[in-house]
């Protein structure tokens, strides 16, 4: 019998091109997704050189991170940014490449879209020049965030020239708390093995609690694996994953559908397969999460205290903590539940699907938004965005007081109007909390959207389970 | 890419952890189209205050540093988004070679894709090397020879470091990775016709 092999290692070999003489691999790119803001000088270079794009039809393009979430119909006013969307436009115009514009229903984020539109599938290996990549994970695609330069690279030869990570084995095991959710999984993870614990690492996340996740709960946790160093974090295909993708546009035809899935199941990791590393957390102990630092792996739960730096040995992290407490205006051992908050953001590509709007509308049924706060809900894409309104969540948003907005990264980068000003304090659905990221001096703290949505109603972080 | 030159320069200490690509190169910078022209936005937030004044405390508005190409820092330097503009704005700025403990993955590899040599080397070491930055000495930074050397009190010090063989080569040679790739692009046919009769439906799926 041959030596039982990970869901990596089995993506990997699947899609070797050839191996060079250094050592390195080119490694075959099954689909490229492409956005607006890291894709122009990648079509610069191809026109330099003289270059055509391999597989226009393994491509799939939109604009999300630059893009404004209110009156659509007046277009873009910020000329740069209309600049870099109508770029992208020609580019993908010149090269056959399809791409969802702005008035398209499709279009969203690309990491929302992806799996939405049955692009993204399982055993295939899937790049896009954007760290979050990693979601697709969830449907056991080997997925992973490249740069401008590896975006011209694959646009030109489909493949790349990869160097094997190790594999990283994350274990939740046992059973999630009610109220508990993905985004509060990945936070503690990224708590637990720190900002940099996945660097060099394919992570595979495993246990009863990571099975028992819908699809979106699984793309949430795969998403930050980047936040937790790895460029890409995996999960073993099985039955919600063949059921998530049947009929959708680009799904395997019916007559595929049969042979396609019994693929796709035969990638799950084999019993036995070695990991070079395993990290196991048991989920009966995690309790909803928020960040109260600049860093991702700034992590406590919501029944905490703001953490002491005098509590903290290593004097390098004890500085980096006095820093981020004072950017963040916090007071060490004030308790979290105490913090007032300006803004909500809920959205992202974390956090921008159907289910995580489900979520926070629940908190938000027949409750108001607090007079002091001002909160949006960006969904994900276009599709989420009609599906809510069928289901009647914009209803329950508008009534509460939340803004119902237009699909796109928004605030989660701050890249287009919707940001933070100095100084104000949001509570995020997003993925990174680093200093200037929802805006100059902007304070964020991440969450669940169901934790986003209790804050926006007591203006102030809260434990959504109380509500 | 242009060759891998060595480089003597002195060396511009930054010693702070996690230093993210926001921070880098905050997003306001990436509207842009082009790769050029972001140096004078690198590290935009600790370097200008909110009327775009320089901040005279920030390392890089600081003369003696004006013309570095070192850049020496804390670990996991360039973690967060896939931006090339953070090597981009480096790159512009002037700086050529970064110095720390660790990076993250994404960008390590966008610096090697732009003619940056970002050298890792065990924490302590880059201590030492910081406090020799901060007395501004001159550092040589010799990839051919993988070596780091300055004179400290009429010594020489010599620090060896670490760098896979592929990645050097293709800094000291400055090579197309595309063109590499393309002269293999039958290998690529192959693999996509062996593909094509395994796994039929990433072939027949159109994208409309």
């Amino acid at each position: 019998m041959s030596t039982p092999k990970t869901l990596y290692d089995k993506i990997w070999n699947d899609h070797l091109v050839s191996e060079n003489e250094d050592g390195t691999s080119i490694i075959y790119i099954d689909r490229h997704l492409v956005h607006e803001v890291t894709s122009p000088q990648a079509f610069e270079g191809l026109k330099i050189a003289n270059r055509s794009v391999r597989k226009p039809n393994f491509t799939l393009a939109t604009a999300d991170h630059n893009i404004p979430t209110t009156n659509r119909d007046e277009g873009i006013s910020d000329p740069e940014s209309k600049l870099q969307v109508d770029t992208l436009e020609e580019n993908c115009k010149e090269h056959g490449i399809t791409f969802l514009s702005m008035s398209d229903k499709r279009q969203g984020i690309v990491h929302i879209i992806g799996p939405e539109q049955g692009f993204t599938q399982p055993g295939m290996t899937i790049v896009c020049g954007d760290s979050h990549t990693s979601t697709h994970g969830a449907f056991g695609a080997l997925a992973w965030g490249i740069g401008t330069s590896e975006v011209e690279h694959v646009l030109a030869t489909q493949t790349l020239v990869q160097t094997k990570a190790k594999n990283m084995q994350i274990n939740i095991q046992g059973e999630l708390p009610l109220g508990v959710t993905a985004k509060d999984i990945v936070l503690k993870i990224i708590q637990t093995i720190g900002t940099a614990g996945g660097t060099g690492y394919v992570i595979e996340y495993t246990g009863d609690a990571i099975k028992s996740l819908t699809m979106e709960g699984r793309m949430t946790v795969c998403n930050m694996s980047i936040e937790a160093g790895a460029r890409a974090g995996l999960i073993s295909p099985d039955e919600k994953t063949i059921e998530y993708l049947k009929g959708r546009p680009f799904s395997p035809a019916e007559n595929e559908y049969r042979s396609a899935s019994d693929y796709w199941l035969s990638l799950a990791s084999d019993e036995g397969a070695a990991y070079d590393k395993t990290v196991n957390i048991d989920a009966s102990d995690i309790i909803p999460q928020v960040t109260w630092g600049t860093s991702p792996e700034d992590v406590v739960s919501i029944d905490g205290l703001v953490p002491n730096p005098e509590d903290e040995s290593d004097e390098t992290k004890k500085k980096s903590m006095i820093r981020a407490l004072e950017y963040m205006g916090l007071v060490p051992n004030t308790p979290l539940k105490e913090v007032k908050v300006d803004k909500v953001f809920i959205g992202s590509c974390t956090n921008g699907r159907i289910e995580d709007l489900r979520a926070a509308s629940k908190i938000a049924k027949d409750r108001k938004v607090a007079d002091h706060v001002n909160a949006i809900i960006v969904p994900g894409s276009g599709l989420v965005k009609q599906q809510a309104e069928d289901e009647g969540l914009d209803k329950i948003f508008i009534e509460s007081g939340f803004e119902w907005r237009e699909p796109g990264c928004s605030m989660c980068l701050a890249m287009n109007a919707d940001k933070l000003k100095p100084q104000e304090r949001c509570a995020s659905t997003s993925n990174r909390n680093f200093e200037g990221r929802q805006g100059r001096g902007g304070r964020t703290h991440l969450m669940s959207p169901a934790m986003a949505a209790a804050a926006a109603i007591n203006g102030k972080l809260s434990d959504s389970r109380e509500i | 890419m242009e060759k891998f030159k060595k480089i003597e320069s002195n060396a511009i200490p930054l010693p702070m952890v996690n230093v993210d690509t926001d921070m880098i190169i905050p997003k306001q910078f990436l509207k842009t189209i082009k790769r050029t022209g972001l140096g004078k936005n690198l590290f935009y937030e600790l370097r200008y205050d909110e009327k775009d004044a320089p901040i005279d405390s920030f390392v890089l508005n600081q003369d003696k540093y004006k013309d570095s190409q070192i850049l020496i820092t804390g670990k996991n330097f360039g973690c967060g988004s896939s931006r090339e503009h953070a090597p981009w704005s480096i790159l512009d700025y002037g700086i050529k070679c970064i110095i720390a403990s660790s990076f993250a993955d994404i960008f390590y590899n966008n610096c090697f894709k732009n003619g940056i040599l970002p050298i890792k080397l065990d924490e302590s070491e880059v201590t030492k090397l910081q406090k020799a930055a901060e007395n501004s000495l001159s550092f040589t930074i010799d990839l051919e020879n993988q070596k780091i050397s300055y004179f400290d009190k009429n010594i020489n010090h010599e620090v060896s470091f670490e760098l896979d063989k592929a990645k050097k080569t293709s800094l000291l040679e400055g090579l197309d990775d595309i063109g590499l790739t393309l002269a293999k692009v039958n290998h690529i046919s192959d693999f996509e016709n062996k593909q094509k009769s395994r796994t039929p439906w990433l072939y027949s799926q159109q994208i409309k």
